[in-house]
């Protein structure tokens, strides 16, 4: 029972318009049966400031990732943490969030590597909402458990892990942090705390796009038009291409994986999650510093997929 | 281990300064969830910037390690420590973070506030409830706030 798609202009554009919906689309939505709002954040506590009527929290820390492996939840967590919820395999999740959505668009890439079939995000996040005076509440909704069977995670299709860049080189690589990180002056973003990366700089041959590009003043997508510019134009993509998109820690390349994906149509993308945490401090691996991309060394081994 | 054992493992004035403990306390004694909650209600508490500082924003320094912008300044007066700090409604966890922190040493010595053991934000059970990584946020914050009160006090 999947609820309507948001028929706005704006998205008709995109690849995959039934991935977005507006703000309008949402506060006249609210409420109905089969959608589920969740609100995915960078901050922990900002849902419990208030936060769209109706909607339900999901933290990327402590709910998405495994709390001693470095990966995510099994699907055994992941379909309790989905029932516990209310949303089944059927429902509708518009996911929104702070800081353009970041967060949001993590929440909605780990959904996808278990299948939820159709999850969307909110154009423009908190801010938006917010910007735009609509309401918000502190009362915590009363959530009826839904059935939600354990899904397979598939990790060949939208997850990328160290061998597959290794067996990758040749073909496109975006790095979306800063240009501060990519050049290889500093290992963490500008304000952020160290994750911990032993050697500083990029993955060879990878293009610097960082992930904010996409987004316009008021946290939105970009148009089409304007992304064309930043990745075809700027980074060099070209349709067909296999891109692995990839930042510190798979967070702000889940951004970047969803416009690539979802918005520009490129069929074949995928998401390095270990990212630079992994690769800057990982043995023999290649790194070039420097503003330059650098040349693609040969391809290693065989790709997973 | 026995209580004996127990005290006399303990470091001769590594006891925290009564604050400090006091928050500790409260927040071991609660559950995982209401940790966070009483982490908002520190959040709330965080008192406005006394006006000379408000109307100069140059003068606080802001903790790059921290997620989001957080200003703090500290002083030292007759020898004991008074901490402000600022960060933005849109970040309650830094905002609680930064409280802690500034309830928790204002009033100290300048020795009893350089004497809170550095991994003070790991031990008040706030690691299951927001995450390893997030409360390193809040160790940058002591150790800003610790050098801040070092020179200040160096300069005296």
């Amino acid at each position: 029972m999947s609820v309507e798609v948001d028929p706005a202009p704006k998205f008709s554009e995109y690849a995959h318009p039934e991935r977005l919906v507006s703000t309008e689309w949402l506060a006249e939505h609210l409420g109905e049966p089969g959608l589920v709002v969740v609100e995915s954040d960078e901050d922990v506590l900002l849902y419990e400031t208030g936060h769209i009527p109706g909607s339900v929290k999901l933290d990327w820390h402590t709910d998405l990732n495994d709390p001693v492996q470095r990966d995510y939840v099994s699907a055994e967590r992941f379909a309790e943490l989905l029932s516990e919820r209310g949303i089944a395999p059927d429902t509708t999740i518009v996911i929104y969030g702070d800081k353009n959505n970041w967060w949001a668009a993590y929440a909605l890439w780990v959904f996808t590597l278990f299948g939820h079939a159709d999850v969307r995000l909110l154009d423009g996040g908190r801010a938006k909402w917010e910007a735009e005076g609509r309401d918000y509440t502190l009362d915590q909704p009363e959530v009826a458990a839904a059935e939600y069977p354990v899904p397979v995670r598939d990790d060949s299709v939208v997850r990328a892990f160290k061998d597959d860049v290794l067996a990758h080189f040749g073909s496109p690589l975006i790095d979306v942090r800063s240009p501060e990180e990519y050049d290889g002056s500093r290992t963490t973003a500008p304000a952020y705390p160290e994750e911990g990366a032993l050697r500083a700089g990029h993955i060879p041959s990878a293009q610097n796009v960082p992930w904010g590009k996409a987004a316009a003043d008021d946290g939105t997508f970009r148009s089409v038009a304007e992304l064309d510019a930043i990745y075809r134009d700027g980074a060099g993509l070209q349709t067909g291409d296999d891109v692995i998109a990839y930042c510190r820690i798979g967070e702000r390349s889940s951004h970047t994986w969803f416009v690539l994906h979802h918005l520009l149509g490129f069929e074949n993308v995928r998401n390095y999650d270990g990212s630079w945490t992994e690769w800057g401090s990982a043995v023999r691996v290649p790194i070039v510093t420097g503003a330059e991309p650098g040349e693609a060394p040969a391809a290693v081994g065989v790709s997973a997929r | 281990m026995s209580e004996a054992d127990a005290v006399s493992d303990a470091e001769p004035g590594a006891a925290l300064p009564e604050a400090l403990a006091e928050i500790q306390r409260d927040f071991l004694d609660l559950g995982v969830k209401d940790r966070l909650q009483l982490l908002l209600e520190f959040s709330n508490e965080l008192p406005e910037l006394p006006q000379r500082y408000a109307d100069h924003p140059d003068l606080l320094e802001q903790v790059v390690e921290c997620q989001s912008p957080v200003f703090i300044f500290t002083e030292v007066e007759g020898g004991r420590v008074r901490l402000h700090a600022t960060a933005p409604r849109e970040s309650p966890t830094t905002r609680g973070f930064a409280s802690i922190i500034a309830q928790g040493l204002d009033g100290l010595t300048v020795e009893e506030a350089l004497a809170v053991p550095d991994d003070y934000p790991q031990t008040i059970g706030l690691v299951e409830a927001v995450s390893p990584l997030r409360i390193r946020g809040m160790t940058a914050l002591l150790g800003r706030a610790k050098r801040q009160i070092r020179e200040r006090a160096a300069a005296q």
